[in-house]
């Protein structure tokens, strides 16, 4: 019991949460786009785990991990594909078909992987790129400086989001679409166009959160690999209020009480496994209940537009 | 002139009844949807190199093929009727319920601890007590996010989605702890199970050897009772009503975030009972994994029905039928049952699209239906 604060534990509690916020920060700035532009895309999880199957799969067989992560890309494009049909072009409700898209993916992942792949196996991931100097700060160094590729691609992530939504004519469509599609409309703006590509932004975003999970955290794949990880992502971004530097904070606030967890089972903590695990969902909906009126909501968040409708 | 107490969304509501060509369209877009997904499963079976009419065969077979079969896929139909009633009652007042789930979880706990606590009571007293118990432990989870939906207005989505996770580590920790079986423990196998459950509280079984049991009774009941509650009761109207125009009906001053969270409990409820039922009435005692994704197929189910308790029947006697046939099909030609969880997304896709097509039709026929009143 004496050492649980030492430093080094303290160094690898950081460490594990800066590798654990990674497929959280995908898949949420993925979702930020998708619901600024006002669609709601609970399939998260479902596109984070066939995602997570394909970049396995092309990596195991080509042993190309790029090849993967691109065979990832492309199964979350075509994800998002299908949720933009059915939930922009025919208009329905989003929760409802997300839940469906969600389905589909949990059930395709472990057909292919069953029927593709059998047996649970590991590959040989992205490997920890140090950056010269920065990696020799004390303490900080390798927390920060000794992660592989895709984690500093999702933590670069944020800023470029935040530039994209704040400071391009772009992100001014999704946001007008996500506030006021009518209006957006009468401007000119093709409302349904704007959302198709905010949701296949999020939903290549995902796709890219399933492959971190598959080719560089776990190393595998197994039958519901994330275990609801992609439902967490949609929850965050209400957390942290639409804004990329928001789901941040949230990502690293729910990965710190999941690696503090992990951290006191690996040492022996006495705390019931479940009761530990059970903490960040508890935390979720505390901090879903402390910000939901914090911000406001895109205005038509979950509402199909149809012209001629106000 | 109709008397002005008739608001449009009155009219809207009063319709609720059987006015058939609804019934033929609302019936046949979404069969039409489980054909586009079956068909869409084909294709994924013929990339596997799957041959698509074995593997439907031995689907079909499984669930309807023999008498055991069959009432197998009543078995499996029971607890989701029980969970698609209770979707019924949420969707309809637009609250979306994905906590089925956690919500049979709830309430198998509590109807496996009753009969173990409870063991010396009588079986006409245990079996009520066990259901009641269930219901209320089911009731509770769907009350939590539907209070913070009504106070706070919490994405009710997310919460529930989150009290599934809470339930499955709170069915964990009692599994590993207090219910633990004793023999188990004394054996030293510690089987993350409960004791078997006493006799007298299981359900009577209908047709022995088969699983049937009178659940399915209670099941049948509790749809056609949603049936009365959400068409012939105010209550109910107050709830179809906040869920077509929250904004029409709180100016008519009926109490939004009351009924929000009111049909969210009530959801929870149904869903305990289904959880009960299956550890009384299949299981006879608690184990993990107890809720084989019934609380989501509960929701196909129910999209299916048109979110109408009585459609609900054959759509839930329809989903019972493929779980049971995908197990078939997985056990007879090595298809994983995996094959019908992908089947059930797309079939979501489908009709939850496909409801473009029927709010179009249903927006016409209001204006002709308007343009023959005034000539």
């Amino acid at each position: 019991m004496k050492n649980i604060f030492s430093l080094n534990v303290i160094s690898g509690i950081l460490n594990t949460m800066i590798a654990l916020a990674t497929p959280y920060l995908y898949a949420a700035i993925g979702e930020v786009f998708a619901q600024t532009a006002g669609v709601v895309n609970l399939g998260v999880d479902g596109i984070m785990l066939l995602s997570a199957f394909a970049a396995f799969y092309v990596a195991l067989v080509t042993g190309n991990l790029w090849l993967g992560l691109l065979a990832a890309a492309v199964v979350g494009l075509l994800m998002g594909l299908l949720m933009s049909f059915v939930s922009v072009s025919l208009k329905a409700e989003q929760g409802v078909s997300g839940i469906g898209l969600y389905m589909l993916g949990l059930g395709l992942s472990s057909l292919l992987f069953k029927v593709m792949i059998g047996t649970v196996k590991t590959i040989e991931g992205f490997k920890p790129v140090e950056l010269p100097l920065l990696s020799a700060i004390p303490f900080l160094g390798p927390i920060l400086f000794r992660n592989n590729i895709l984690v500093y691609a999702a933590f670069l992530l944020v800023p470029i989001a935040w530039f994209v939504l704040e400071k391009t004519t772009f992100g001014l469509k999704v946001k007008s679409v996500g506030q006021n599609p009518a209006a957006a409309d009468s401007l000119g703006i093709n409302v349904d166009r704007i959302r198709y590509v905010s949701v296949c932004i999020g939903a290549v975003l995902a796709g890219l959160a399933g492959a971190s999970l598959s080719i560089s955290l776990t190393n595998l794949f197994q039958d519901n690999l994330t275990a609801g990880m992609g439902f967490i992502a949609v929850a965050l971004v209400y957390f942290g209020g639409w804004s990329p530097v928001g789901v941040l904070g949230g990502a690293l606030l729910f990965s710190v009480v999941n690696s503090f967890q992990l951290w006191m089972q690996v040492l022996g903590v006495n705390i019931p496994s479940g009761v530990a695990v059970m903490l960040p969902y508890l935390l979720t909906i505390v901090a879903l209940c402390v910000t939901v009126n914090r911000v406001r909501q895109p205005a038509a968040l979950n509402k199909p537009f149809e012209r001629g409708e106000s | 002139m109709p008397p002005e107490t008739a608001s449009p969304l009155d009219r809207k509501l009063e319709r609720g009844g059987f006015d058939w060509s609804k019934v033929v369209l609302n019936g046949l877009l979404p069969l039409a949807g489980v054909v586009v997904a079956l068909l869409v499963g084909a294709v994924f079976l013929l990339l596997l190199k799957v041959n698509p009419l074995t593997a439907y065969g031995a689907l079909v077979n499984g669930a309807i093929g023999t008498k055991y079969g069959f009432m197998m896929t009543l078995v499996k139909a029971t607890p989701l009727l029980l969970v698609g009633a209770g979707i019924c009652i949420a969707f309809r007042a637009n609250v979306i319920n994905i906590g089925g789930e956690g919500q049979i979880i709830a309430g198998a706990i509590a109807g496996a601890w009753i009969p173990l606590a409870f063991s010396s009571l009588p079986g006409w007293a245990l079996v009520p007590f066990s259901c009641l118990g269930g219901f209320a432990a089911g009731a509770l989870w769907g009350f939590i996010p539907g209070i913070l939906k009504a106070r706070l207005r919490v994405n009710e989505i997310l919460s529930t989605i989150m009290m599934n996770a809470i339930a499955v580590q709170l069915l964990n920790i009692v599994l590993q702890g207090v219910l633990m079986d004793p023999e188990g423990v004394a054996r030293g196998t510690f089987l993350a199970q409960t004791a078997q459950l006493p006799p007298q509280s299981w359900l009577i079984r209908l047709s022995p050897p088969t699983l049937l049991h009178t659940g399915a009774l209670i099941a049948l009941a509790m749809a056609v009772l949603v049936y009365i509650f959400l068409w012939r009761t105010t209550i109910g109207y107050n709830i179809r009503a906040v869920g077509l125009n929250p904004d029409a009906s709180r100016y008519s001053g009926i109490r939004v975030p009351f009924y929000e969270a009111l049909s969210l409990t009530l959801a929870g409820g149904l869903a305990g009972l289904a959880g009960v039922i299956e550890v009384i009435g299949v299981q006879h005692r608690l184990m993990p994994g107890l809720t084989s994704g019934y609380g989501f197929t509960g929701i196909v189910a129910a999209l299916l029905g048109g979110l109408h308790p009585l459609g609900l029947i054959p759509a839930s006697v329809l989903f019972g039928g493929l779980l049971v046939g995908a197990d078939r099909m997985q056990r007879a030609v090595q298809v994983p049952s995996a094959l019908v969880t992908a089947i059930l997304g797309l079939i979501v896709l489908f009709v939850s699209g496909a409801a473009i097509w029927s709010r179009r039709w249903a927006a016409k026929r209001r204006i002709s239906a308007a343009r023959g009143g005034q000539s």
